[in-house]
């Protein structure tokens, strides 16, 4: 009799998560309370810049329900500068980072003074009656007047506002390339701020129990176990009392890749009163304080033959670090520094990148993190390229790609990539755009000289996902390593525990983690519980950020469960009284091989083994089995998008008509939440282009300040997307993923610009900036028309 | 997030709403469907001490003829006038511009006379009122007073009400016989209107004979496009509209916020006026 | 203070509030209703999203004293018995959500929705649920759960 078992890897399964999701049985850290629970506000700078010359909170100390109120200088002690892991160069500048500004506010919303009441409505009013006084500074906002002599600057005792320079030059030297380059094509892009704008608002509880020193903090954030190790060191309190729990967490997109003043004063407070305690933000709030992606002036330049040849590329960034340096803020424009040659070979790279301090919210990790800025240069220069050289914008990416038979390729960044099949993507995506039709169609409206243009945008990349090897880590001078950990555990009723280090906000590691374990195991999916996000019953890991969950901590999953496999062969063999070797192992059972009568299953082996009755000699009693995966190599998800879009010309408004995806992650744990995660990342990368940026003023004073001036798309603001996948094992492991996070919103971006660039450049249109809005498009033409005539 | 503390007065007759308001002076604030004031209250961005909720007032909400006028009760929601039976018969522009307002739940509380009397020239509602030559009633301590609504639109969120005057009710000439289009211009479906243009238009043996145009967020209040309305009588083509359309932005004086810039918006208005005319008459 | 009396999700709640108590905080601290959430402070998000007499609001846009002799239901009662509804259904076969906070919101939304439209098209499904954000899913799963949940109805 043989078992047929279904696979799980590769089935569209409905996800675990769901159910309590669904009716409300959640527990987001704002749901969670404790009896005595005070609420904490805090009262934050109007200014972008200013010296706070006093800041008294005794009158908050009258209003009603009103437990305590601190000044920054009240705190100090006892809280140490907040913490960036990723001091990328050896002499950058690294400044001071109080949780509560002391002595000077370096930007619109930096926390001045904490109130601690009974309920928010007592809290919120209690900032009110806080006097502070502030003495205004000169706000540094511009990052090249930023770097000039006599600039003010952000942080006076370092004496400069440039917090490093970094560079990478590999292959030729790029002024030798140019000089043999037939064209050459010099774009500046303005990548601007984004708020990243998780459903969720960050909230934090921290409940004490004064009597041990024991605390445990409830935080909506993406890194419970790297949070607990940094609040241990700015806090005092010892890490083993310390225990850090992810409840529920409502999307992170790299927002909640972070250590945040609120949860360093949480504790603070939570110390001091011996009670427990809440934050949480709203949302304008958030705007000021939950940190900000993208921010940087990027000029590229490429040189390449007159056949298209690609020669080299020299790109100088410009990154808008805010005011303070947050978790890894002058590491994300590294994660791009590899990026920027995308697909394509070439023979000399050039890369500069200069962090620069401003007066604004810092800026950290959003949604692909340096590879949508990388993505976007190459790409909108390529489609400049093209319309220099005359030539289709798809064929001249088909010219310099790298060929599907030339993987594995070392790129001349320096990084390997495994595999890939470019052609056969970019085939999928032109077949399902209808390319040539829509071309068609485009030259006829140009011929027409209608109002309305077509234009068609192309986007390939690719991108460095699972991160991270931790010695390429140490050698970009990242304070921790890449590794993830798992833990499988069989219970004596056969029922399987996955423990891991990754902490989902949304992706579904439940639900694949207990795929992958199902697989190796030959248990039922329902037999599988995952377990995540609390230091203490999940005490080791590395968190999640950049798409690096799949593929290192689901194949930390495999690892471990085959280790489980193997010691349960051990027992089984001492079962049944034969060797490893003559052992079958499938569908959760192990039999001996031409004797199929002869098995023993995995739950009763679990069982055996808790009993211990009958183990081998010498053998520990359990089959459970944990694995620290550290990745020898990044893997290199990759894809070709395609964007049609309509360009009325006499608005400036830009509609999506369509749009088609073609990714290739590689193998598919769930194709459904695979598709899922390409949909949201296509959104906000669309958002990115058309709708989203962070506004100041000449004062630094944020003008998108609320959801209703930051224009966050819904359902009737974007297009219903075309997804497919094409599908190249990853050969660096062995599960053959790639990860898929943040594939979609590194493509989309660039895609939707050059569509709307393409339908303008018969215009005599060359850029338009992000985000394209329909006065901007208008702005654009305008020029244009001026400048033909 | 937090609304300061007020007091709150919930009165069961009109009566009892103006003795409320009379005696709240300047710092009462009437809470109709509460969409507008519940989001300056969360943001701190208004201190009333006393709020009197209308919400429970009788015969302040529905939809009744009154020979050639419609009375719209102030405290019909959005949803209610788009899916009323008589507005869409004899106010068209009004049913089909309420349905642009904000999305399904914010209409489902809001009410017309709240969005009136809010008078927030970036709402879409004062400048279709506008455009049909409607007129506000309001009820004071000295009795009821009927605003024209050319009138009624001061300034930049402030109306002709008194602090002790409650809107009771919208009289709106019936528009039978007119073309009407709302085009509202906006980033995405849930934000403000950068421009709106709201149009009537009476054709005569295929001319316009008649147009009215007003404009949202084309100045502190709505604007009717008097110079536009002058230019089209007597258009008979699209070319004829797209002329008189260029001076839609005529004595407009519009913002400069993070949306658009006033020249953009001047821009728009001569765009859209001349789409919204051309659907209007159907011609377009 | 104010007296009210309100039915939540079946059960009659007889209370003393503030005025300005904001019908999502009630819900959410008075009653421990947490399912219903918050995710901005503009009436833009949705997150928070209830039925209250018959249609739906925004919980933060709305007082409790609003909400005095109403009948609200949450996300919380729409299963009493443990039964998902065919939008719940919908939702999950289709991975309609994925952190699952503005799904509470898009349900009651998306419910309102099907109730005024029963066969609504893609189209009016965007446009129905324009006052209600997800940063997650794109939105295309879930304007296809709903317009599933909608052909649900046409067979049963």
């Amino acid at each position: 009799m043989t078992e047929t078992v279904a696979r799980e890897v590769g089935r569209a399964r409905p996800r675990k998560e769901d159910a309590h999701l669904l009716t409300g049985q959640t527990s987001w850290t704002d749901n969670i309370t404790a009896s005595g629970l005070l609420h904490i506000a805090l009262l934050r700078s109007p200014m972008a810049h200013a010296r706070l010359t006093r800041v008294d909170v005794s009158p908050a100390l009258e209003r009603p329900g009103v437990v305590a109120a601190f000044s920054g200088a009240d705190l100090a002690d006892g809280l140490s500068s907040m913490p960036c892991v990723w001091p990328v160069t050896e002499d950058i500048v690294m400044p001071d980072h109080p949780p509560l500004a002391v002595d000077e506010v370096r930007h619109a919303g930096d926390p001045v003074a904490v109130v601690v009441a009974r309920d928010r409505y007592a809290a919120a009013d209690a900032l009110e009656a806080i006097e502070v006084d502030y003495d205004p500074l000169p706000p540094v906002l511009d990052l090249e007047s930023a770097l000039a002599d006599g600039s003010p600057l952000v942080h006076s005792d370092k004496g400069t506002n440039r917090c490093y320079t970094w560079p990478l030059k590999t292959g030729e030297d790029f002024d030798a390339v140019r000089a043999r380059a037939e064209v050459s094509v010099r774009r500046r892009y303005h990548q601007q701020r984004l708020i990243p704008n998780a459903m969720e608002p960050r909230a934090v509880v921290v409940t004490p129990v004064a009597a041990s020193g024991e605390y445990t903090l409830y935080s909506s954030t993406q890194i419970p176990h790297i949070l607990r190790v940094l609040l241990a060191m700015v806090t005092g309190i010892p890490e083993h009392k310390l225990r850090v729990i992810a409840p529920d967490v409502g999307g992170g997109f790299g927002s909640k890749l972070q250590v945040y003043a609120e949860e360093a004063l949480a504790l603070a407070v939570a110390r001091r009163l011996g009670r427990p305690v809440k934050w949480t933000e709203s949302r304008s709030e958030g705007f000021l304080t939950t940190h900000h992606g993208r921010g940087m002036i990027q000029d590229i330049e490429i040189a390449a033959k007159s056949d298209g040849t690609l020669l080299g590329l020299k790109v100088d960034l410009l990154a808008d670090m805010g005011a303070y340096l947050m978790l890894i803020t002058p590491g994300i424009p590294l994660l791009g520094a590899f990026m920027y040659p995308g697909i394509y070979k070439m023979d000399a790279y050039d890369f500069t990148c200069t962090g620069v301090f401003t007066n604004r919210t810092p800026t950290d990790a959003y949604r692909g993190a340096g590879r949508p800025e990388a993505t976007f240069a190459i790409e909108r220069t390529m489609d400049e390229l093209a319309a220099e050289l005359g030539m289709d914008p798809v064929e001249l990416r088909r010219r310099n790609w790298i060929r599907h038979e030339e993987f594995p390729y070392t790129a001349i960044a320096g990084l390997t990539y495994d595999s890939g099949n470019y052609e056969a993507a970019t085939a999928r995506a032109l077949e399902l755009f209808d390319y040539d039709k829509l071309r068609a169609e485009q030259a006829d409206r140009n011929a027409r000289g209608d109002t309305v243009r077509l234009g068609i945008g192309v986007s390939t990349y690719t991108e460095m996902c699972g991160l991270a090897p931790s010695r390429i880590l140490r050698d970009l001078r990242y304070a921790a390593g890449g590794w993830e950990a798992a833990t499988v555990r069989v219970l004596p009723t056969g029922k399987v525990e996955v423990v891991t280090g990754t902490s989902p906000h949304g992706q579904g590691h439940v639900t694949c983690w207990s795929q992958i374990a199902a697989d190796v195991l030959g248990v039922p999916f329902e037999d599988v519980e995952v377990v995540h996000g609390d230091t203490k019953a999940a005490p080791q890991g590395m968190d999640t950020y950049g798409s690096r969950s799949l593929v290192v901590g689901g194949l930390a999953v495999h690892h471990a469960a085959n280790k489980v496999v193997d010691k349960a062969r051990k027992v089984a063999a001492h079962l049944l009284e034969a060797s490893e070797q003559d052992l079958e192992f499938t569908g959760g059972v192990f039999s001996v091989k031409g004797s199929p009568e002869a098995r023993r299953t995995l739950q009763e082996i679990a069982f055996e083994t808790f009993s211990s009755h009958d183990l081998p000699d010498g053998m520990e009693p359990t089959i459970n089995a944990e694995h620290v995966l550290d990745p020898d190599t990044f893997s290199y998800p990759h894809g070709t998008h395609l964007c049609a879009v309509e360009v009325d010309t006499e608005t400036g408004q830009s509609r999506i008509r369509s749009y088609v995806s073609v990714d290739d992650v590689g193998k598919v744990i769930n194709p459904m939440i695979v598709e899922g995660q390409v949909h949201g990342g296509l959104a906000q990368g669309i958002a990115q282009a058309l709708f989203e940026e962070a506004v100041y003023d000449d004062e630094g004073n944020l003008l998108s300040g609320t959801m209703a001036d930051y224009l966050v798309p819904s359902a009737a603001d974007l297009p219903e997307f075309v997804t497919d996948r094409t599908e190249t094992p990853a050969t660096s492991n062995a599960l053959g993923v790639k990860g898929v996070g943040e594939a979609g919103t590194i493509a989309s971006t660039p895609a939707v610009v050059n569509a709307i660039v393409d339908a303008l450049r018969p215009l005599g249109v060359q850029d338009v900036p992000m985000p394209c809005t329909p006065e901007r498009v208008w702005r654009a033409l305008r020029s244009a028309q001026e400048a033909r005539s | 997030m937090i609304p300061p503390a007020f007091d709150y007065a919930r009165p069961g007759s009109i009566e009892e709403a103006v003795r409320a308001l009379a005696d709240g002076g300047e710092d009462a604030k009437v809470l109709a469907g509460g969409q507008s004031l519940l989001p300056l209250l969360r943001m701190r961005l208004a201190f009333p001490e006393l709020v009197v909720d209308v919400g429970r007032v009788p015969g302040l909400s529905g939809v009744r003829e009154d020979g050639d006028t419609l009375v719209i009760g102030a405290m019909t929601t959005h949803h209610d006038v788009i899916h009323d039976p008589l507005v869409r018969r004899h106010a068209g522009l009004l049913a089909a511009a309420t349905a642009t307002v904000a999305d399904p739940a914010v209409r489902h509380r809001g009410t017309l006379g709240g969005s009136l009397a809010h008078a927030d020239p970036a709402g879409d509602l004062p400048a279709v009122v506008l455009a049909l030559d409607a007129e506000l009633v309001a009820q004071g301590p000295g009795g009821r007073r009927v605003i024209p609504a050319r009138e009624f639109f001061v300034d930049y969120l402030q109306s002709a009400l008194a602090p002790d005057e409650l809107l009771t009710e919208v009289r709106v000439p019936k528009a039978d016989g007119w073309g009407f289009h709302y085009e509202k211009f906006h980033r995405v479906a849930q934000s403000w209107a950068i421009v709106g243009v709201a149009a009537l238009v009476r054709r005569d043996d295929g001319h316009i004979a008649e147009a009215r145009v007003a404009l949202t967020n084309m100045g502190a209040t709505p604007l009717r496009a008097h110079a536009a309305e002058e230019a089209l009588a007597g258009a008979g083509d699209a070319e004829a509209v797209a002329r008189a359309a260029q001076e839609a932005a005529d004595g407009t004086h519009p913002a400069q916020d993070t949306s658009a810039s006033p020249e953009y918006r001047a821009h728009l208005a001569r765009v859209l006026t001349g789409r919204a005319v051309l659907t209007a008459a159907g011609m377009g | 203070m104010t007296h009210i009396t309100v039915k939540v999700d079946g059960t009659t709640y007889e209370d003393k509030v503030e005025p300005r108590l904001l019908l999502v905080h009630y819900l959410r601290d008075r009653l421990g209703l947490t399912g219903t959430p918050v995710g901005c402070d503009t009436s833009n998000c949705g997150a928070c999203t209830v039925d209250l007499d018959g249609t739906s609001v925004k919980s933060c846009s709305v007082l409790a004293v609003q909400a005095d002799g109403g009948e609200v239901t949450t996300v919380q009662g729409l299963a009493p018995d443990g039964e998902l509804t065919r939008l719940q259904r919908a939702f999950h076969e289709g991975h309609a959500l994925q952190c699952g906070y503005c799904t509470p919101g898009m349900i009651m939304a998306a419910r309102d929705l099907l109730r005024e439209n029963p066969h609504p098209t893609a189209e009016e499904v965007r446009l129905g649920l324009e006052g209600n954000l997800c940063r997650c899913t794109g939105y295309q799963n879930i304007v296809r759960a709903v317009l599933a949940a909608s052909e649900q109805e046409v067979t049963a």
